[in-house]
């Protein structure tokens, strides 16, 4: 996969969310997004996700920039798949129901076929048994592993994911991170947000440093965690590999 | 609501407080009407049996046809006020509050003896039933909106995010979880109507308080036109009530 950011920046009113953003990563398979809270990861990710668009510069993914009006952006996100921290599902619907309203209404698969897709990969995942409940009858790991499913049932380009256990708890986090980390290795290409240092050295072959609003440092992970090259990454590291 | 793990009420408990509640309300009525010496002329009202009916019918007609309208006027202007273009969003601002701020009876005089005058429209009941909806179609309004608004942006991120349009987004998501939210409310809605649609009497349309009213003055049995028609618009309001509460419970889903 191949990310290349040319002076991206976004404003909400006064307060700067991305300042300047450039960046060329080419060859990678999964790539990590990590740094403090308030640093722009989100901001940035929900560029990537076509959610938002950028006020100047602009996102060139595998060779094809993103679009700015909202039409041919709604395409864009019909490619790929977007997974949030938490409330990813439609509570009104069943875990089932929430994996075929897209592909439905939004891929236009027949129903049978759509019915086809989203049982066999609740099997794979081992969510047969939760295909008809509620989000509110699912645990948070459960709900997040629905929503995963439910993002790769359109085979997507590639999956976005923006901090996809922070709400969890570790037992369910762990849950989460195997599914994120079964797809990784069928080769699919992953861009994660996480707060989670020790899941992005395992997953990520690249990673992105963010912090007050800039991309701080890129570089393959065992290399920055070794050497880091500023201030702001080793104090960050200091922080988060003390506990 | 009884909390979980409360005991359960038996049937014979039920039959026994219903009992007690009726019993009272029973004995307070007996009370007043035995004091103020009323000779019951029911056989006088019973020759109207039939204009009572027709009158209840057309009840019922109007304050569907209302409920019906007024949601789509509702579910309108609720979108109105969401709007990016301006003059729409004050207009259905002003409109609203413009309804809600006056009093209905009002609006009958003025809508019918004026607005439909002027543009020739003479039909009452077409009138009488547009005026209902466009009173009921404020409150309903903010109903709708207040389901909208409830619906979290989360939400709506993930119906961008899976590439619903628009439309799509209010078709699956937002408006199968707002009618669950606005049901009871609405279902409260539909039970004003039907007491609203009574002022039409004063344009004479043919509906159930008018025919009380003339009933009262062919017959001079004032109590005998008039406690028919309390019950006849409880045997509307009650059910709605009943039906509103049973659909909120098989609805009711945790968010």
């Amino acid at each position: 996969m191949k990310l290349e950011l040319l002076g991206v920046s976004k404003s909400f009113g006064e307060r700067v969310a991305l300042a300047d953003a450039t960046l060329d990563e080419t060859g990678f398979r999964t790539l990590a997004v990590i740094g403090p809270s308030g640093g722009g990861k989100t901001t940035l990710l929900r560029l990537l996700a076509g959610l938002d668009v950028p006020d100047s510069g602009k996102i060139v993914i595998n060779g094809e920039e993103l679009p700015k009006d909202e039409e041919r952006l709604h395409l864009y996100r019909k490619s790929i798949g977007t997974v949030f921290q938490a409330y990813n599902l439609f509570p009104h619907l069943t875990a089932l129901e929430n994996i075929l309203l897209p592909l439905t209404k939004v891929q236009r698969l027949a129903e049978a076929a759509a019915r086809e897709t989203a049982f066999s990969l609740l099997e794979r995942f081992g969510l047969l048994p939760q295909a008809g409940s509620r989000p509110a009858e699912l645990s948070g790991g459960e709900q997040q592993r629905v929503a995963i499913v439910r993002a790769i049932a359109i085979r997507p380009r590639f999956l976005l994911f923006d901090e996809p256990t922070s709400a969890l708890d570790p037992e369910m986090t762990a849950e989460v991170l195997e599914l994120i980390e079964e797809l990784r290795s069928e080769g699919r290409d992953l861009i994660i947000v996480t707060h989670n240092i020790g899941f992005a050295g395992k997953v990520a072959d690249r990673c992105i440093f963010m912090a007050q609003n800039r991309l701080v440092e890129t570089g393959s992970l065992p290399d920055i965690f070794r050497e880091p090259g500023t201030p702001l990454l080793s104090a960050f590291l200091r922080k988060v590999l003390k506990y | 609501m009884p909390y979980k793990g409360a005991k359960p009420v038996t049937p014979f408990e039920i039959a026994f407080s219903w009992g007690i509640v009726l019993f009272l309300l029973a004995a307070v009525f007996t009370f007043a009407f035995s004091n103020i010496e009323y000779g019951w002329h029911w056989n006088a009202i019973a020759g109207y049996r039939d204009k009572f009916l027709k009158g209840w019918v057309m009840t019922l007609a109007l304050s569907g046809a209302s409920l019906v309208m007024s949601l789509l006027i509702g579910f309108g202007t609720a979108l109105a006020r969401r709007s990016a273009i301006l003059p729409l969003r004050y207009a259905a601002a002003l409109y609203v509050e413009i309804m809600r701020g006056t009093p209905l009876l009002v609006q009958i005089m003025l809508f019918f003896y004026v607005i439909a005058d002027a543009f020739g429209v003479e039909n009452r009941y077409l009138v009488g039933t547009l005026i209902l909806s466009l009173f009921s179609g404020a409150y309903v309004s903010e109903m709708i909106r207040s389901g909208i608004e409830s619906i979290s942006s989360s939400q709506l991120d993930s119906c961008r995010a899976v590439g619903l349009s628009r439309i799509q987004t209010y078709r699956h998501v937002i408006v199968p979880q707002m009618m669950r939210q606005i049901l009871p409310p609405l279902s409260g809605q539909f039970a004003s109507i039907i007491k609203d649609s009574s002022l039409l009497s004063v344009i004479a349309v043919n509906e159930f308080t008018l025919s009380a009213q003339e009933i009262n003055s062919y017959t001079y049995s004032t109590l005998e036109s008039y406690i028919p028609l309390a019950l006849g618009y409880l045997i509307l309001t009650l059910p709605i009530s009943l039906f509103s509460r049973s659909l909120e419970r098989r609805f009711r889903y945790e968010t």
